[in-house]
């Protein structure tokens, strides 16, 4: 039997997806469903002087108009605080519909509940809010004057400073080569293709059931038992499938609490979909913000002083920042470094996690940077990076649990053809097309959570397995890998697993989030699958009645479904033959992780990769084509070739949407945004996708976790836009350091 | 979405008079902008008036040389169909590089030429737009205006005309069919579209009731090697930014006859009439495509973000002159292929 984990096994669930028979949280059929549709404020700032609700509550189907003046009062502030946690994760320190006061635009100010769907939305357009409008701040550049350094962002997890390291300025004074440069980037929405959907049920005592999209379970049940006063028993949340997050879905936002509230009012389930619109003012989305770098080297190029300052638009609860500094400050060895954030508030929604968030901007930046730096020096951008490479964490000085850059770099290299390159900016000519490549390196933190991970694994009398957690499936293929980890730790064909996830009733997960589930979820697996194993060896090696009968447990190897002797494999029985002798109808074990935080561990624990483009500008109409893009990714050990693959592709082609499209335009006159819709917010559509290949080097690493696993969730978006960038630059000679890089830059 | 009643109509007469008789109501062809605006509250219309069984869904070569296209085919069938493909293959390139297949599966002739504006503004109830609330003011003005107009634009609007189809249209004087309560109408495809001036709600002749039933293109024998350039930020899927439609007819190194119309850049489809005048009787060189492209952009107005699309437009227009005889230094440099573009879907 070959070993389950890294193959390409197809998804398990691909053909319940397909038919349509896998349901997500709007789908629940439920009888006396009602709909609730919010109603956002469409002032960013100001009070609310009036609400007119008459023409509403007689329209046809209306059962209810909730307002601040309706809605019971929360029974805690919420915090807001990263799900990687495991605690409650509120998505930002505000709760709306408490008061009469307006702090953004969108921020919800009237439920509408009715029978049918259309009828509630229609409702909803009937009620009449009026406003007294006090002035805004929704841009950037309408508050520089009043940045702040904040003290801690990312929830308190992470110091408004990072650890500076030597004397920056010195160096900067004494280098041989400086360069001094600004990066700005629009605001981003992560769009999954499914909007945040809840469905809320009570029970007649006080039990609420909660069908919501979430990336974590126990996260949307902890954070709304913590909002209605409930202990956590009285709260289960269910969340089999869910369309995509993106990180929209990592925290817990109000219209997740708003659903349950409504439900309770109404006194029937309450189904509540964010529409397309809501979407991007409803669940955070990734900053406006700007990031400076400074440069000093030497004359061939070796780093000796890294600074990087961002500032960030945020809003008035909470000192957010997506994390851009931290994967920048150790992707190179350089003595010298001080980074640190600034914040302006603004008539904003606390942004949030946006697919890569930080490293997708922060390396940009680095890796921009990098390539000027290249070509300040007349040293091959690749070449640069090797000179430069971290050996050990520049940080901490730790070792690396596992590195693999290297070899990242020069697969990289070898598939686009990187040797070949002459690094003249602006000379290949294909017809009115301009081409040229560009390269950058990926970095992205292998983050655990906190709190213990656990996982039950249950083996019936006929030796079929089935294995669960509470974890949600939001498309990554986990329900996929975590099928053939406990395949491989039970030693069963992966035809005789189930996994099963999807609710709170299962063992304690952490929300699968800063691309670290994979590694959480596969450890608990594991060592459930392995408990579960080495307690029926030990039954069978004492139990009269087997072939294995006194020999020593660990002698004693697992082959699909069939315990037996290393050294005489003929003697054995099978785990079937081994509970039905004893008449057991099942056996359970319960597998725990407990992640050892990263600041404790000996060593640095990082992902790396390396990205490659090749673009074609058009010369005289500024569009620019990518042509292929290369990714090679160290992600440790693999779980399944396909998904896994699949995963990062999905991050490149982020990155492609990021480096050229994506942007949400705030107009400062209305403080809304102007384009929140999937015709005017443009992502890659397959058209814009070129040859992309993606491979992976598995580098063993025995610290992360149990099966070694890094994570292949965000590590593929970062660099692309860099790669992209300095592709363009070595295309046609302009360097662009603004995000999303349009047409009108290159005319 | 608000209570609308619907009923679905069988002949001309009855569709005609059913809309003329009640001032609240529409016709719904393919539904893909009547949907839409009433799902974002902006159609006023509270009955729709489905007139998908009509008989109206032909695409016919006529005598000479031009084609009649019933106001109900579809645009993926029109742009399949061989009398296009082969004597107007701007048309068919137009509507490939148009909305996406579903779309184009769904969306009629008649509806692309009475599709509304794609401004954000318009579509927000929220928001101010004279067009859609007569003397609210432009919000578009001094807001988010990189994908509007710089042609044909005034202080009451300026938003681009989003059909790419229509572009085609006015290049080749095709001219617009209708039934009116009144009788029949034809309209030059030129007095069919209205600029904004001071009452930017009103963008087409149409009488209430009035319905499109047809649109002919005359006979233009340059036309069978025209094409359509679309400009824009994504390969699919999106409005244009700037397009140009052109045909040519060359006379030895000059150009003895020329249409040329430009799209994504104006309030209407944009005949381009100040270039192909330049144009005409000059040689065919890069610098005649130039000075005719300055121009046609010379009364070109732009509002902050949409700036770039002067010169945008007037690279356009080179670019596609070139495309049009065939200049041998163009490749077709994209993964998708920009010279096969009408090939791969949208
Ligand atoms: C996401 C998206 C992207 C798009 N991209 C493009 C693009 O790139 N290029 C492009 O050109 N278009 C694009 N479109 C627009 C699309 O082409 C139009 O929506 C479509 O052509 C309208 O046709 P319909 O039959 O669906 O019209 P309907 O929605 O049914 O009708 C539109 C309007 O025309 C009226 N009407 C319809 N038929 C008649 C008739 N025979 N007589 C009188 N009045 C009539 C209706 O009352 C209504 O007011 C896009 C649309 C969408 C939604
Ligand atoms: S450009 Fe026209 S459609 Fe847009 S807001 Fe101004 S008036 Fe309205």
């Amino acid at each position: 039997m070959s070993p389950a984990i890294g193959a390409a096994l197809d998804r398990v669930d691909g053909r319940a997806k397909v038919t349509g028979a896998a349901r997500y949280s709007g789908e629940i059929p439920l009888p006396g469903l009602a709909y609730a549709v919010l109603l956002g404020a469409q002032v960013p700032s100001g009070r609310i002087i009036g609400i007119d609700r008459q023409a509403a509550m007689t329209a046809d189907g209306v059962i209810a108009v909730l307002t601040h003046l309706d809605l019971p009062r929360v029974a805690a502030r919420p915090r807001l605080f990263p799900s990687l946690a495991g605690l409650t994760a509120h998505g930002q320190s505000y709760f709306p519909m408490q008061d009469d006061v307006v702090h953004y635009a969108g921020q919800p100010v009237a439920i509408v509940v009715a029978d049918t769907l259309e009828r509630a939305e229609h409702a909803a357009t009937l009620v009449r809010v009026s406003y007294a409008e006090t002035p805004a701040l929704t841009l950037l550049d309408q508050g520089r004057e009043q940045a702040y350094e904040p003290e801690k962002i990312f929830g308190g997890l992470v110091p408004g400073r990072n650890p500076t390291r030597g004397d920056p300025e010195a160096a900067l004074r004494d280098a041989e080569v400086t360069l001094d440069l600004t990066y700005r980037f629009a605001v981003n929405h992560q769009n999954p293709l499914e909007p945040s959907t809840t469905t809320a049920v009570w029970d007649d005592v006080d039990r609420l059931t909660l069908y919501d999209s979430t990336q974590g379970p126990t996260a949307t049940q902890l954070s709304v038992a913590e909002l209605l006063g409930l202990p956590p028993v009285n709260v289960r949340v269910v969340s089999h499938y869910v369309g995509g997050s993106f990180g929209s879905k990592a925290l817990i936002w109000p219209h997740v609490t708003l659903a349950a509230l409504a439900a309770r009012q109404v006194g029937r389930p309450v189904r509540l979909a964010l529409s397309r619109d809501q979407m991007f003012h409803s669940c955070g989305h990734r900053e406006e913000q700007e990031q400076r770098i400074r440069i000093g080297a030497d004359r061939n190029g070796r780093l000796t002083a890294l600074t990087h300052d961002k500032i960030g638009l945020t809003s008035h609860f909470d000192d957010w920042a997506e994390t851009s500094l931290e994967s920048a400050a150790i992707t190179y060895a350089c003595p010298n470094y001080a980074g640190g954030y600034r914040l302006v508030r603004g008539n904003i929604i606390t942004p949030t996690f946006t697919r890569g968030p930080g490293e997708a901007t922060g390396m940009f930046a680095l890796e921009s940077a990098m390539d000027e730096l290249a070509y300040a020096v007349g040293v091959d951008p690749l070449e640069l990076r090797l000179r430069n490479h971290a050996d050990t964490d520049p940080e901490t000085g730790k070792p690396w649990s596992s590195k693999g850059l290297r070899e990242c770099y020069q697969r990289g290299a070898e598939l686009i053809g990187w040797a070949d390159r002459d690094p003249t900016p602006g000379v290949r000519r294909d017809g009115q097309w301009l081409v040229g490549t560009g390269m950058a390196t990926a970095a992205y933190p292998v983050a655990a959570p906190i709190s213990p991970q656990r996982a039950r694994a249950r083996m019936y009398g006929d030796g079929s397995a089935v294995v669960e957690a509470g974890i949600s499936e939001f498309g990554t293929g986990a329900l996929t890998a975590m099928t053939q980890v406990a395949a491989d730790a039970l030693g069963l064909p992966v035809t005789r697993v189930r996994f099963v996830g999807g609710t709170t009733d299962l063992p304690n997960i952490a929300a699968a989030v800063g691309s670290a589930g994979a590694g959480a979820t596969s450890a608990a697996v594991h060592l459930a699958c392995v408990q579960l194993r080495d307690q029926l060896i030990r039954h069978a090696v004492a139990d009269q009645g087997s072939p294995l009968h006194g020999a020593d447990p660990a002698d004693v190897v697992v082959r699909d479904g069939r315990m037996c002797r290393r050294d005489a494999p003929q003697v054995g029985e099978t785990y079937a033959e081994l509970l039905d002798r004893n008449h057991m109808p099942d056996v359970e074990a319960i597998g725990t992780w407990t992640p050892v935080l990263p600041m404790a561990s000996d060593h640095a624990m990082h992902t790396f990769g390396a990205q490659f483009a090749e673009v074609a500008v058009d010369a005289d109409l500024g569009r620019i084509r990518v042509r292929r893009l290369v990714g090679v990714f160290a992600p440790g050990r693999v779980l399944n070739r396909k998904t896994a693959h699949s995963q990062l592709l999905g991050g490149m082609l982020w990155g492609l949407s990021q480096a050229l499209l994506e942007a949400t335009r705030m107009d400062p006159h209305t403080g809304r945004y102007a384009n929140e819709n999937l015709a005017d917010y443009l992502v890659a559509t397959n058209a814009d996708v070129p040859d992309v290949v993606v491979e992976t080097i598995e580098v063993p690493d025995q610290v992360v976790n149990p099966l070694g696993v890094k994570g292949v969730g965000e590590i593929g978006i970062v660099g692309t836009s860099a790669a992209i960038a300095n592709a363009v630059y070595h295309a046609t000679g302009r360097r662009i350091r603004t995000l999303p890089i349009t047409l009108e830059a290159l005319l | 979405m608000r209570p609308l009643s619907y009923s679905r109509v069988a002949d001309v007469a009855t569709a005609v008079g059913t809309v003329a008789a009640d001032p609240d109501s529409t016709f719904l062809a393919g539904g893909t902008t009547e949907v839409d605006l009433q799902r974002v509250y902006v159609s006023p219309a509270r009955r729709l008036v489905d007139i998908n069984d009509l008989p109206l869904h032909q695409i016919e070569e006529l005598p000479g040389g031009g084609v009649h296209i019933g106001a109900l085919a579809r645009m993926s069938d029109v742009a399949q169909a061989l009398p296009i493909r082969r004597r107007f293959p701007m048309i068919s390139q137009a509507l490939l590089l148009g909305a996406s297949p579903q779309l184009r599966n769904m969306a009629s002739i008649g509806g692309n030429l009475l599709q509304r504006v794609r401004c954000g503004y318009f579509r927000d109830v929220a928001a101010r737009c004279n067009k859609r609330e007569p003397g609210t003011g432009c919000s578009a003005i001094h807001g988010i205006n990189r994908g509007h107009a710089v042609l044909g634009t005034t202080e009451y609007c300026i938003a681009t005309h989003p059909s790419d189809l229509a572009v085609a249209l006015v290049a080749l004087d095709a001219v617009v069919l209708t039934q009116g309560p009144d009788g029949p109408h034809r309209y030059a495809i030129d007095e069919f579209f209205l600029l904004p001036g001071d009452t930017p709600h009103r963008e087409h002749p149409l009488a209430h009731g009035e319905l499109v039933v047809a649109v002919e293109v005359p006979p233009n024998p340059m036309a069978s090697r025209s094409l359509y350039l679309k400009v824009r930020d994504r390969e699919s899927y999106e409005f244009a930014l700037a397009s140009a439609a052109v045909a040519v007819r060359l006379d030895g190194g000059t150009v003895a006859e020329v249409r040329l119309a430009l799209g994504g850049v104006a309030t209407v489809p944009w005949r381009a009439r100040r270039a192909e005048a330049t144009l005409t009787g000059a040689p065919a060189t890069v610098e005649s495509f130039a000075a005719a492209a300055r121009e046609e952009l010379a009364p070109a107005v732009g509002y902050g973000m949409n700036d770039f699309k002067i010169e945008l437009a007037r690279r356009t227009i080179v670019r596609a002159l070139r495309m049009a005889i065939g200049d041998p230094d163009l490749r077709d440099g994209t993964a998708a292929g920009l010279l096969s573009q009408d090939d791969h879907g949208s």
